[in-house]
């Protein structure tokens, strides 16, 4: 339904809360702490967190799909790399799974697999996810008339006047990203990581892997990070560190000698200040990032978000001080929501 | 077609350069036998497009004149409503023929035949196939793509009539974003940028904090620090279908790397003689063709045959 339509006196959209999990147990714990949605991937490149030891069997995925719908939330799979000439059928596979253990929707990127899904499932509920980078009116336009798209997640990279303008000009719910790590490339069009480990963010689903980081610390307990054959930052021994990636790492050049986070520091979105004004904007979904992340953040996390939606629309001020204990390296950004002068 | 010819193309310039040097850089190509198809326009920042304005027309005409397919081709991140209206002004005009590098030209250019650029995610014949129906004729593919989906994807277009392009020269696109990090490095934003950009005709280099050199900054576009460099690839490449080779242009002589180019292509030179020619160009970056062999992408290997 259009997110105009569930406007409510107040002026707010009851936005739905989408939640992440790595896992069963995680699927279970972000379902009792309040998620609306919760969304997954199975175990193999066909999702963007393609990591060791995280993910679902497909009988897993099942397993979470009862499990949920007993509790009147939803499951989305993420399908959501681009298939490499020759590898297709896995991605095949993965959009047969998820319609065979009855998913709510599938979060495409590739046009191909979108279209596979659009032709062989024509009841399947298809939304666009950020890897499809699409950030205009015209782009996301586009996905609706050729695989009937019904959600788009934005990019990171819009500010929330943007965002409301973009829901104007679209004939499909919009979900929005809230909270987790925020990469500083645009989603979907970045590989830095393929460069320099030769394993692909799109094609294999892998950003930084962790097998290819590697911590070097001196005699004054200052700490070297390298991924793959490159240093891509240095800590003394009492600066806290974020998950290593390339666009969070610390370079020279000529203007900048002494090193400086060429791209962007090592810090987490958090949008829970901006709240109210998301909730006005058209937005239908909140996300929130981090299917890496353990049962306990994502705990804490869904309940703070949770309680923040519920007062927002009863009228209440949200206590959400609590959630930068959670992010990264415990420093946080508004990133590019509040202000284009973060461009 | 496929297999016959073996077309040498230029692909838009990347940087911000001066735009007389600009001008003067195209005068230069359209008298260069060697190239058949000229890709013109910006494509990484819709602040630079009024920069080159006063020539574009100039320009595209004489590259015209000497017998070069003009393309023009579009912004490859588009969120600003400058940005909309860039891609929707090249798309606009019914006669020109424009590769698409984001979705947005893709919606504006439906029912035409047009191009798709390297920044659109084809790795695969089901996503071609998509863009084909809807008007698409030739794919340069995205550099990250290895041998094997290369020719995987070539035979699986064969039936639709396109045409496949791959990279072979300069710098490679890594990553886009929507902050300026030629801005970010001095200091200013996007919007208070003054064009620093300009001071960096290749790109900004970054090195890590051991001093190794490691990327180059353009704008909102990261760039491989290596120059790409897929001459010992050229016969397999051909053998696959390929048959656009793309040359992406830098400060050197551009005419001399597409002479050696085209001399491999026509078996006149050996891949070693043409390797050893462009190593004698001393270029001021180092080559790489580790994506191409399924390596990290900033390496080198010694060409095997896949």
């Amino acid at each position: 339904m259009p997110a105009d339509a569930m406007r409510e006196d107040n002026g707010y959209v009851r936005p739905e809360l989408v939640c992440p999990a790595g896992t069963p147990a995680a699927l279970r714990t972000a379902v009792e702490a309040g998620a609306d949605t919760v969304y997954c991937g199975l175990q193999n490149e066909t999702n963007a967190r393609n990591f060791p030891g995280l993910n679902f069997t497909v009988s897993e995925l099942g397993g979470a799909v009862r499990f949920a719908h007993a509790r009147k939330s939803n499951v989305l799979l993420a399908v959501n790399t681009f298939p490499p000439a020759g590898k297709f059928g896995l991605w095949r596979e993965a959009i047969d799974a998820a319609v065979d253990v009855g998913v709510d929707a599938v979060i495409v990127a590739d046009m191909g697999v979108a279209e596979y899904a659009a032709r062989t499932y024509p009841q399947l509920r298809l939304h666009l996810s950020v890897q499809a980078g699409a950030s205009s009116p015209e782009a996301i336009r586009f996905y609706c008339q050729e695989f009937g798209v019904k959600r788009v997640v934005l990019p990171r990279m819009l500010t929330v006047a943007e965002i409301s303008d973009i829901h104007r000009q679209i004939p499909c719910e919009i979900e929005a990203f809230v909270f987790g790590n925020i990469g500083m490339m645009a989603e979907g069009r970045c590989s830095l990581t393929n460069y320099v480990t030769g394993v692909s963010t799109n094609m294999d689903g892998v950003c930084s892997p962790a097998a290819e980081v590697h911590y070097e610390e001196d005699s004054d307990r200052n700490l070297t990070i390298k991924l793959g054959a490159f240093v891509i930052d240095r800590f003394v021994c009492d600066e806290r560190a974020g998950y290593p990636t390339i666009c969070k790492g610390r370079y020279l050049c000529d203007a900048k000698p002494a090193g400086y986070y060429a791209f962007e520091e090592p810090v987490s979105l958090n949008l829970s200040m901006l709240l109210p004004d998301l909730m006005r904007a058209g937005v239908t979904a909140l996300k929130i990032e981090g299917r890496q992340r353990s049962r306990a953040y994502v705990r804490a996390v869904v309940a703070a978000f949770r309680h923040a939606v519920d007062d927002i629309m009863a009228g209440r001020d949200p206590a959400l001080t609590s959630l930068i204990e959670l992010t990264e390296g415990h420093r946080q950004t508004e990133g590019a929501f509040r202000s284009k002068t973060w461009r | 077609m496929r297999g016959e010819t073996a077309e040498i193309t230029l692909g838009p310039v990347l940087f911000n350069w001066q735009p007389e040097r600009w001008r003067d850089f195209y005068f230069g190509i359209a008298d260069e036998g060697a190239i058949s198809a000229v890709y013109l326009g910006e494509v990484v920042c819709s602040k630079r497009s009024p920069l080159f304005l006063p020539h574009f027309e100039e320009v595209s005409e004489r590259l015209a004149a000497a017998g070069k397919t003009v393309i023009f081709s579009t912004l490859s991140e588009v969120m600003l409503n400058l940005d909309r209206q860039a891609v929707k002004s090249v798309c606009a005009s019914p006669d020109a023929l424009v590769e698409a590098n984001d979705a947005a030209a893709v919606f504006h250019l439906q029912g035409r035949p047009h191009h798709v650029g390297p920044f659109m995610n084809v790795y695969n014949a089901e996503t071609a196939a998509v863009l084909a129906r809807r008007g698409a004729r030739n794919f340069c593919l995205p550099a990250e793509l290895p041998a094997g989906a290369i020719r995987a994807l070539c035979a699986g277009t064969q039936a639709l009539g396109v045409t496949v392009e791959i990279q072979v020269f300069g710098r490679v696109s890594l990553a886009l974003s929507a902050r300026c990090y030629h801005a970010r490095a001095h200091g200013r934003t996007r919007d208070s940028c003054l064009f620093v950009c300009e001071n960096d005709p290749d790109g900004l280099e970054l090195r890590t904090l051991d001093g190794r050199p490691f990327l180059a900054v353009n704008g909102i576009q990261t760039l491989s620090l290596e120059c790409l460099n897929l001459i010992h690839e050229l016969p397999e490449l051909r053998a696959m279908g390929v048959s656009r080779f793309r040359l992406s242009p830098h400060t050197c002589d551009m005419a001399a790397v597409a002479a050696v180019v085209r001399g491999v292509l026509d078996q006149r030179m050996t891949a070693e003689e043409g390797a050893a020619r462009l190593e004698a160009m001393k270029l001021p970056f180092p080559f790489s063709n580790g994506f191409y062999h399924g390596k990290p992408g900033n390496r080198w290997t010694d060409a095997a045959p896949h």
